[in-house]
């Protein structure tokens, strides 16, 4: 039975069955954007666009611009607005602690100020149709596995289904309404990681060496996303990861030279913006060394609050190696699996980054219904879930008990954050178990005997 | 040249700005340098011919509130200078202690003032000097000095072991370099903002232990003279106190003099000093008489005001005194009762003068309105934000004015100056001129300049939104919950005059009345302050550090460990384990070396 599938295995792995693969399902792909989802496409994105709009005029809108869940200092309007401001007092906006913009961006929002809501609105979408080009032909790599596990691999059916869910999963996410509504410019940021998804998937090296400079130089975070990007971009040009071979050294030394170019070219062309380095303190040592200590959702906050002085910098170096530290034991485990790299990738940041928001996490969310097949193996999504409620009800709740009313402190939200980011990494986690089960599965078969004949339970060891 | 400059560089005073002596004086004053060293043994008062000379003056003023305001005024004045390279170690009158400190950090201008209390300005009317509550301290610095921020460093060091004042806590998160309030006041043209560093202490609580320091500064100590009435049981059971001291260089216009100007204000409540009653004495409000001026002082005075009084139908006075003077007080023509204490005959056959005001009717009238006033609160509610509001008052029935307002505002409130706004009489008041430095974290404060026009009888109100922040736990002061205090606003105007004011220098005034240089007969240069805000923050729960840090180390540890999980371990058939019996057995198996069972 192993014989056979190993057999299945290396011709499915030739060049030419993947690239017709490929073909067909990049043809697929558009011919299905253009008749059968259209219709349902365009009224979800017509319901999206409302919701949005009236929140934008109701008087919802301030509320939810104040609120520490949706808005960090990275990345609350009013700090960009205050930017600007002080571009025009003359003052350099690097010059106080409020903005943290980078300057392509500040400059960028010099001229669409007046269109800020339509800017937001239209990324959100735009988001949108960029994580869908990927569902499409990710989904059906699926084709490559053994017969007998058949129950496994999405029908094309299925498939045909995922654009929508993830459309739907991301633009009527709370969590992305309100932070679109809120202005918060994370909403930009998930949108130049979604176009280096793109063009990732799309294979355009080029293309992904700068939107990912782009989201480096944007939040320094996505740096971590350079070795699946690299890993996806070996695999679609069949170039095994292997040290001894010339052309896997080529071309990641091309990759490397094309991403630090860009980032380089953003750098120069910021400090020849505004003739100062200022913003490199200003944007990456405000991320990296986190000053700033209002509550948000995260992890960094209260326990950079409550730390000992002469351990706050060891504290910081640990907590934030900590994000990047994934990239490596991940990256080798996954190096088959590049997208779902990439999604555990942006989900540990969204996790474990400085200033988190719920915007960052609507963008993994998004992949969640990539993953439906998945679902079977997941083995505590349901109080995961509604943990995840639970907490983003309580949020509000316990932060006008503390600021507000008085009569809880500071310990209340805490908690809630705590457990939250516990949620949120059972649900990371949950995904990544049922990932690699599937894919022991999707090798050794679906029903597994032990060697007695007995139905055996796998465990990990 | 910004616009606030241009307004307000007249006030900037270039030449003498106090008065100077007869003529006569300065003709001997080069001949009779050997003077100093024999002068202690002379008779006194010194004669004028002296390098240096001591004044002293007590001004009383009644208030319509009932309550009562006496402001003492010291002035030594001295023509050395302490930067020409030669070492100054003669002293005679001025203080060492400050000499030292002008020299070594090459001072040019030092203003300092300790405050209790709050000048309520719609009751009391407007001080002689103003100053805000708590510890205000500005200095300029000579334009020779390199490293100012060090110099600053050190001088706030000493001067906080010269006064036993906190001032040690001035440090670049409360200091700022405002680029129009605060000019100069003595000689000198130089406007450089660099040498300038303003700080407030406004949580500074001034009491006993401040005073005697700033007394020992005086020649006289407070054995003689007006000093004699400055004691602390009575000085600080009051609505106000207010002790300063401002040096700045003179002009004699030949050479330069250092003038040292000591001041005390404090205002006697009517019910908690007064005992409800309408009579106030030297004795009620000091708990002493005078009975001798100062040894050293040229000139040793007591005023009163009696320009509400001119013939004694609202209060009497007791004892009487021919003599009167006329000043120009704040754009206002007032008129005093003098006391001349260097006189034998004041003080009459009891050898002691106790000054008594006696009101005959319960009421006096009502009070102008000061023509400009300030008020300052925060508004909005919760731990997360708010705004600030400043209400200047311009009580002019026709005449537009414009001042510039100085804010600092300590870092840990984030000001959003793109939510300023200025409105005047019910409309947009955009000011002229905006200084604006934002802050940075734990290392510098907000500092607000802005020049607005105040249109006649108006009230302008400055808003402007905060965030506040929440601290490392250390930051926060020993009780967080009291709050955070902001310091005073400052409002600098040039105030149109009642009268004409005096802008001839060279005649003999009164020294509270001319503190601030006039270069204008029909303006008056004033400052007010507005009351400090206390505001709270957030705070964390101080109780529990390493609880913190053991649950958040748990989360981290719970994501680090269940991904080494699966990232480590692989999956596996699950072998059913043997039973412990069959364990223990094979375990006596291997070693005795037969077979083990399965």
């Amino acid at each position: 039975k192993f014989s056979h599938l190993k057999s299945y295995f290396e011709s499915t792995d030739s060049p030419e069955h993947f690239l017709q693969n490929t073909k067909y399902n990049a043809g697929d792909a558009d011919v299905f954007l253009s008749t059968k989802m259209a219709a349902p496409l365009t009224l979800l994105f017509i319901v999206a666009i409302t919701i949005r709009a009236v929140l934008f005029r109701s008087s919802l809108a301030d509320l939810i611009t104040e609120r520490v869940e949706v808005v960090s200092p990275l990345n609350a309007w009013k700090r960009v607005v205050e930017g600007l401001a002080l571009l025009d007092l003359g003052v350099s906006p690097y010059a106080g602690d409020v903005f943290h913009e980078t300057p392509l961006m500040i400059y960028f929002f010099h001229f669409v100020i007046d269109y800020a809501e339509i800017v937001f609105m239209v990324s959100a979408v735009c988001i949108v149709f960029l994580l869908q080009f990927r569902k499409q032909k990710y989904a059906l790599e699926g084709d490559r596995y053994p017969l007998d596990c058949l129950e496994l691999i999405r029908t094309p059916r299925e498939m045909l289904y995922i654009p929508l869910k993830v459309a739907m999963f991301y633009l009527l996410n709370p969590f992305t309404i309100l932070s679109c509504v809120a202005k918060s410019t994370c909403g930009l940021n998930n949108a130049v990681i979604a176009l280096f998804i793109l063009s990732t998937i799309k294979g355009s090296a080029l293309m992904s060496a700068i939107f990912l400079a782009l989201a480096t130089y944007q939040s320094i975070y996505p740096l971590t996303l350079f070795a699946p990007a690299l890993l996806y971009l070996l695999q679609r040009l069949y170039i095994p990861v292997n040290w001894r071979r010339p052309s896997f050294w080529l071309f990641t030394t091309q990759y490397v030279f094309m991403y630090l170019g860009s980032l380089a070219v953003m750098v120069c062309l910021s400090f020849f913006l505004l003739n100062s380095w200022d913003f490199l303190t200003s944007v990456y040592g405000f991320i990296l060394s986190v000053p700033d200590l209002t509550p948000n959702i995260g992890l960094f906050w209260y326990f950079f609050a409550e730390m000992f002085e002469h351990f706050r910098l060891f504290f910081i170096c640990v907590f934030q190696i900590n994000v990047f530290f994934y990239t490596i034991p991940l990256s080798i485990k996954l190096k088959e699996h590049p997208v779902f790299l990439i999604f555990m990738q942006i989900a540990i940041i969204s996790i474990f980054k400085s200033y988190p928001t719920v915007g960052d996490i609507a963008l993994y969310m998004a992949f969640l219904p990539a993953w439906n097949h998945l679902y079977r193996f997941l083995r505590n999504i349901f109080l995961v879930s509604v943990v995840l409620l639970a907490c983003s009800a309580l949020f509000p709740v316990l932060w006008h008990l503390w600021i507000y009313a008085g009569s809880a402190n500071s310990n209340f939200y805490y908690a809630i954050t705590l457990l939250f980011n516990v949620a949120q990494i059972l649900l990371v986690s949950d995904y990544f178990y049922a990932y690699l089960r599937r894919e022991h599965h999707l090798t050794h078969g679906l029903y597994l005997k032990r060697k007695d004949g007995s139905e055996a339970t796998l465990v990990l060891k | 040249m910004n616009v606030a400059e241009t307004v307000f560089i007249d006030n900037v005073p270039t030449t003498e700005t106090d008065a100077s002596p007869p003529s006569v004086t300065e003709q001997k004053a080069d001949e009779a340098d050997h003077v100093l060293d024999t002068m202690q043994t002379q008779d006194f008062p010194p004669p004028s011919t002296a390098k240096d000379q001591f004044q002293e003056e007590l001004v009383i003023k009644p208030l319509h509130s009932g309550d009562i305001y006496a402001s003492f005024q010291f002035r030594t004045q001295w023509d050395t200078d302490f930067l020409l390279g030669s070492k100054v170690s003669h002293y005679r009158l001025f203080p060492k202690s400050l000499g030292q400190v002008i020299s070594k950090f090459s001072v040019r201008e030092l203003h300092i003032s300790f405050t209790q209390g709050y000048w309520r300005t719609m009751q009391w009317g407007q001080p002689f000097l103003p100053s805000p509550p708590g510890a205000e301290l500005w200095v300029w610095f000579q334009d020779t000095v390199t490293d100012v921020d060090l110099a600053w460093k050190e001088l706030t060091n000493v001067l906080s072991g010269i006064f036993c004042a906190s001032l040690n806590f001035i440090d670049s998160t409360n200091t700022v370099q405002p680029s129009a309030s605060f000019k100069p006041l003595g000689v000198g043209n130089v406007t450089d903002q660099r040498f300038l560093r303003y700080a407030v202490l406004p949580r500074e609580i001034v009491c006993t232990e401040n005073l005697t320091p700033w007394k020992k500064l005086l020649p006289c100590g407070s054995k003689a003279g007006l000093a004699v009435l400055m004691k602390s049981e009575k000085l600080f059971h009051s609505s106000f106190h207010s002790q300063a001291l401002h040096i700045r260089p003179v002009c004699k216009c030949k050479s330069t003099s250092w003038e040292l100007r000591q001041t005390l204000n404090v205002v006697f409540d009517l019910h908690t000093s007064g005992q409800g009653k309408r009579e106030w004495s030297l004795f009620k409000m000091f708990s002493r008489t005078l009975t001798e001026a100062c040894p050293l002082a040229s000139s040793s005075k007591v005023y009163v005001d009696i320009t509400d009084n001119p013939q004694g139908e609202l209060f009497e006075l007791s004892p009487a005194t021919p003599l009167v003077s006329q000043a120009v007080v704040l754009g206002d023509g007032r008129t005093y009762s003098v006391y001349d204490l260097t006189d034998h005959a004041t003080f009459g056959q009891t050898h002691s003068l106790n000054v008594l005001l006696r009101w005959r009717a319960a009421e006096s009238g009502e009070m102008l309105r000061p023509l400009l006033h300030g008020e300052r609160y925060v508004a909005g509610y919760g731990l997360q934000t708010g705004e600030i509001h400043t209400l200047v008052y311009n009580n002019h029935p026709y005449r537009a004015f414009p001042v510039l307002l100085l804010d600092t505002v300590p870092w840990y409130l984030r000001l959003y100056i793109h939510t300023l706004t200025v409105t005047s009489k019910g409309r947009d008041n955009k000011p002229s001129y905006i200084h604006y430095q934002p802050s940075k974290d734990r290392l510098q404060p907000h500092l607000l300049e802005m020049l607005i026009q105040l249109p006649p009888n108006s009230v302008t109100e400055v808003t402007v939104q905060f965030e506040r922040a929440l601290l490392k736990w250390t930051e926060y002061t020993p009780d967080p919950n009291h709050g955070f205090y902001v310091g005073s606003s400052v409002i600098s105007a040039l105030v149109p005059s009642v009268v004409a004011m005096d802008t001839n220098n060279t005649q003999e005034r009164p020294l509270f009345s001319s503190f601030f240089p006039c270069k204008e007969e029909s303006t008056y240069f004033m400052r007010i302050y507005t009351e400090p805000l206390l505001v709270n923050l957030p705070t964390p729960d101080f109780s529990m550090p390493y609880n913190v840090i053991c649950l958040t180390c748990t989360v981290v540890a719970v994501g680090y460990g269940s991904l080494y999980n699966l990232l480590t371990r692989t999956f596996q058939v699950e072998e059913p384990s043997q039973g412990l019996a069959k364990r223990l057995a094979n375990i006596i198996r291997r070693l005795r070396g037969v077979p083990l069972l399965t």
